[in-house]
């Protein structure tokens, strides 16, 4: 930013007010931003308000939507399938969120500190690299009851088969680690990038000190990266409720509503019940629970200050 | 794996806590299995024959060795070959969903990467009015969560009659990503403007110096994001299960899907299935293969903070 402003200030100052002929780009910025300000206006910004005005409709999206004020809000409020979703879905974020960013954390300080080798990022990396609908499949055949290794180890070791996919006490807690299997790599990664910016010497005056490992870790690493956690927290958290493709693969919401997840159901009223106007509110519902965590997200772990700067 | 592991300790300075390291390592080592085995579990199952599978489910080795799965896939089985080896019977037209999922992908991540660098360096490099407002307007865009956009941007494709089309797919991150935009302004912004400037004194216009030159000098970064691009792209279920409706139009992720439903609900097809998901993951991991230094690299907070 600093040094796209004070060149040209410096530059066109001598020439007084009158821009010289290649000052003004006015003409080509309209011709380079169009493309790209088109894409926005109309598959991002318009969406955005064509989908709050949808909210207060009855719309089936073959005839045009009629304004019904709010009463889609008022159905939400006493929806108890609406209610039981947003349960499931925040029970999911939190088992997803807690598991993904405590692995993630300790898979980053161990590569910090063991070996630095791009090979072992790779592989921890890997899972990420297949759709959400791969790993889905994959963990299906995995965790099957009868058939899966998973339920064959359980029972080498003595213990009762789980019927992980189809108990509606086990589904919501082994769809969010199949979630973790994917994207834990990505965060390590995240949370390794922001260990690079601990300066070494930190870590070796410490160890002068006499500090062991786990004291450095607890009184060096974790307070340093408390930023870094914070920002990889709110992509993490705000991607997590989102959650749907692991829910459409698996259990298509079930054993009953048990994994019936919040942009499951959305997706299930618009494409499967024509209710766009009801999806739209539920969606708007979760634009605002999304943007209040966030917020309240960035205030509460003071994302914007480092304790390194 | 060990010995890579044992001569990869040296890099580091000796510890005391020996004990620490290798309980360590043991965790490294339990996290690099758990990130694999799925792969070789499915590899293991679309190389059994399916109706061994049952039987033999706790074998590690594939059970009865056979291309069947594969054979499935490609469409290479009859019909009643198929249901006879436990398939559906119907035949996978794999090679066409992989074209659409190709051609999905490329359209996406050419014209958001081409696109959105074209307006990056109109707000880095070019000088016109109210040029930091569009900007902020632009980066406030970053807030709206993709999945909000999705209904009203299918009410839109469906208005625009490109409903079970591949560029109904492509068309919403065809045009740009604010992510993108913002990502690469910061390394336009960061390019020396000595270059630049010295082609501009030469008579050179504005279009050819970002053809020409930023263009060329940012391939390192250009080449990141559309890695990234096409890796998000190639992997994306829920959009283009909104869109496509026919094998018109259906993308590999979604083809899954359908393959996955139509598996006799008692005993599914697994060594199939898992045959369908190995392939339909190869391309992205053979791309992985290809460019894992510079993906794992990029993965940070250059471009978000």
């Amino acid at each position: 930013m600093a040094i796209s402003t004070s060149t040209p200030v410096t530059r066109a100052a001598p020439a007084g007010r009158v821009p010289a002929k290649r000052r003004d780009d006015t003409r080509l910025a309209i011709l380079f931003i169009a493309p790209a300000l088109i894409g926005f206006l109309v598959f991002m910004v318009w969406p955005t308000l064509r989908g709050i005005y949808l909210s207060f409709t009855k719309f089936n999206l073959l005839t045009p939507p009629t304004w019904t004020g709010l009463d889609n809000y008022i159905r939400m409020a006493q929806d108890p399938v609406f209610w039981n979703a947003l349960k499931v879905t925040v029970y999911y974020v939190v088992v997803n969120i807690a598991v993904q960013t405590a692995v993630a954390l300790v898979i980053a300080v161990m590569m910090q500190r063991l070996t630095r080798r791009t090979w072992l990022r790779g592989i921890v990396l890997t899972p990420y690299l297949v759709s959400n609908v791969v790993a889905a499949l994959v963990f299906l055949w995995v965790l099957d009851y009868q058939l899966g290794i998973a339920n064959h180890v359980i029972s080498w070791l003595g213990l009762d088969r789980i019927a992980f996919l189809s108990d509606s006490t086990w589904v919501i807690p082994t769809i969010a680690l199949i979630n973790v299997w994917r994207h834990v790599g990505y965060t390590a990664l995240l949370i390794f990038a922001g260990l690079q910016t601990i300066p070494e010497t930190v870590y070796e005056a410490a160890r002068v000190d006499g500090a062991s490992e786990i004291t450095m870790f607890r009184r060096i690493t974790i307070p340093l990266l408390r930023p870094i956690i914070a920002l990889v927290l709110i992509i993490t958290v705000v991607g997590s409720f989102q959650v749907f493709d692991t829910v459409a693969i698996t259990t298509r919401g079930g054993p009953v509503d048990s994994s019936r997840v919040l942009q499951y159901y959305i997706y299930d009223m618009a494409f499967g019940r024509f209710q766009f106007g009801y999806a739209s509110a539920m969606s708007v519902a979760l634009l605002i629970i999304l943007v209040v965590i966030t917020f309240v997200q960035y205030r509460l772990t003071r994302a914007e200050s480092s304790d390194l700067a | 794996m060990a010995t890579i592991a044992t001569t990869a300790v040296p890099v580091v300075p000796k510890r005391r806590f020996t004990f620490g390291r290798t309980a360590a390592w043991a965790f490294m080592i339990l996290v690099i299995f758990l990130s694999l085995f799925p792969f070789y579990w499915m590899l293991r199952t679309a190389l059994s024959s399916n109706n061994a599978l049952y039987a033999g489910s706790d074998s590690l080795l594939p059970v009865q060795f056979s291309w069947g799965g594969f054979a499935r896939v490609f469409g290479l089985q009859t019909g009643q070959e198929a249901i006879d080896a436990g398939g559906a019977g119907q035949p996978i037209q794999f090679w066409h969903y992989l074209l659409n999922s190709v051609i999905v992908s490329s359209l996406v991540t050419g014209g958001q990467v081409f696109f959105s660098a074209m307006a990056a360096y109109a707000f880095a490099r070019l000088q016109w009015r109210h040029r930091e407002k569009v900007f902020a307007f632009f980066l406030a865009g970053l807030m709206i969560p993709a999945i909000f956009t999705l209904l009203p941007n299918f009410v839109l494709i469906k208005q625009l009659g490109l409903v079970d089309t591949l560029l109904g797919i492509a068309l919403p991150t065809m045009l740009m990503t604010p992510f993108a935009v913002f990502f690469l302004r910061q390394f336009f912004l960061g390019i020396s403007r000595e270059v630049e400037e010295a082609a501009l004194v030469e008579g050179a216009s504005k279009v050819r110096v970002f053809f020409r030159l930023i263009l060329p000098m940012s391939s390192a970064p250009l080449a990141t994001l559309a890695i990234l691009t096409y890796i998000t792209s190639w992997n994306d279920y829920f959009w283009p299960l909104m869109v496509s409706y026919t094998d018109r139009s259906r993308v590999l992720t979604v083809a899954l899907g359908v393959f996955k439903s139509q598996t006799p609900q008692t005993g599914p097809d697994w060594s199939g299935l898992m045959a369908a998901t190995l392939v339909a993951a190869l391309p992205m991991l053979l791309l992985f293969c290809f460019f894992a230094k510079r993906i794992v690299n990029s993965i940070g907070f250059s471009g978000i903070k």
